[in-house]
């Protein structure tokens, strides 16, 4: 039978391996079967923005479309829609995405707090804090 | 069975002045108010929070101003009137020069040597 994993990120996109890995670990849980909640903390907000866009890269030669520069919330809304898509469950912290101005985010992630996050620890079998340094 | 937390904070003075507060402390006495278990261990330049009487000035740019900068030692009481429970790394006081008689007296305070045993007490470990 799956468990359940808590996952809290507290890294703005584009600044840490950090978050890669824990897209990875999350990635793993689902593909095997389990059930992860991940609650975006301050500047981790930001990976699930709706705007981000991909740019070209000068050093290597490589025009938008050749670079494939890879979005977080890209990535998000490909685990968002692994394991049916049913399997994880995204908050972003209501304060944090306020003081940033970040409310416009993909679809999936709603917003929440503390509470939420308390919540979700009493139910999971782990809880996994990943905090920027 | 209710889960026992302990939030080790170890990365200190992050943003403190544009959040005006550390957002550890801030999200584990959230948690305390959410009914959690919660004890925060302050190590490394953290252990600075428990110093009493800080009075950090305010501080502007230009016409901007943040006129409220942390108390970091007053929203540590406040987190422990809330019933979080608070300990610090002695052994880090002690490299910065930090005396005993300087640190908050509801602060418990602990040595590395303690540290194994005491992290044994708990079912959740956060290191922040």
């Amino acid at each position: 039978m799956g468990k359940t994993l808590t996952v809290l990120l507290m890294d703005p996109p584009f600044e840490s391996a950090n978050t890669t890995t824990a897209f990875r670990i999350v990635e793993a849980a689902l593909r095997k079967g389990h059930t992860v909640n991940v609650f975006a903390y301050e500047g981790a907000v930001s990976l699930t923005m709706q705007g981000q866009q991909p740019h070209p890269n000068p050093a290597h030669g490589k025009t938008v479309d050749e670079e494939h520069h890879p979005l977080t919330r890209d990535i998000v809304r490909g685990l968002l829609t692994s394991g049916g898509g049913e399997r994880l469950h995204w908050i972003n912290c209501g304060l944090c995405v306020d003081e940033r101005g970040a409310g416009d985010w993909i679809a999936g992630p709603r917003r929440g707090g503390p509470g939420d996050f308390w919540q979700w620890v009493t139910e999971s079998d782990q809880t996994l804090v990943i905090p920027c340094r | 069975m209710a889960k026992k937390v302990v939030s080790i904070v170890d990365t200190a003075y992050r943003a403190t002045l544009e959040e005006q507060d550390d957002t550890v402390v801030w999200f584990n006495h959230m948690l305390r108010q959410s009914g959690a278990d919660i004890t925060l261990l302050l190590t490394g330049n953290a252990v600075n929070y428990a110093v009493r009487g800080q009075q950090p000035p305010p501080l502007s740019f230009g016409t901007a101003a943040i006129p409220f900068p942390p108390r970091l030692d007053q929203d540590l009481r406040k987190a422990i009137q809330a019933g979080v429970k608070l300990v610090l790394l002695r052994d880090d006081a002690d490299m910065r020069g930090i005396p005993a008689s300087a640190l908050m007296p509801e602060a418990e305070q602990i040595s590395r040597e303690q540290l194994a045993d005491f992290l044994q007490g708990f079912d959740l470990v956060w290191h922040w």
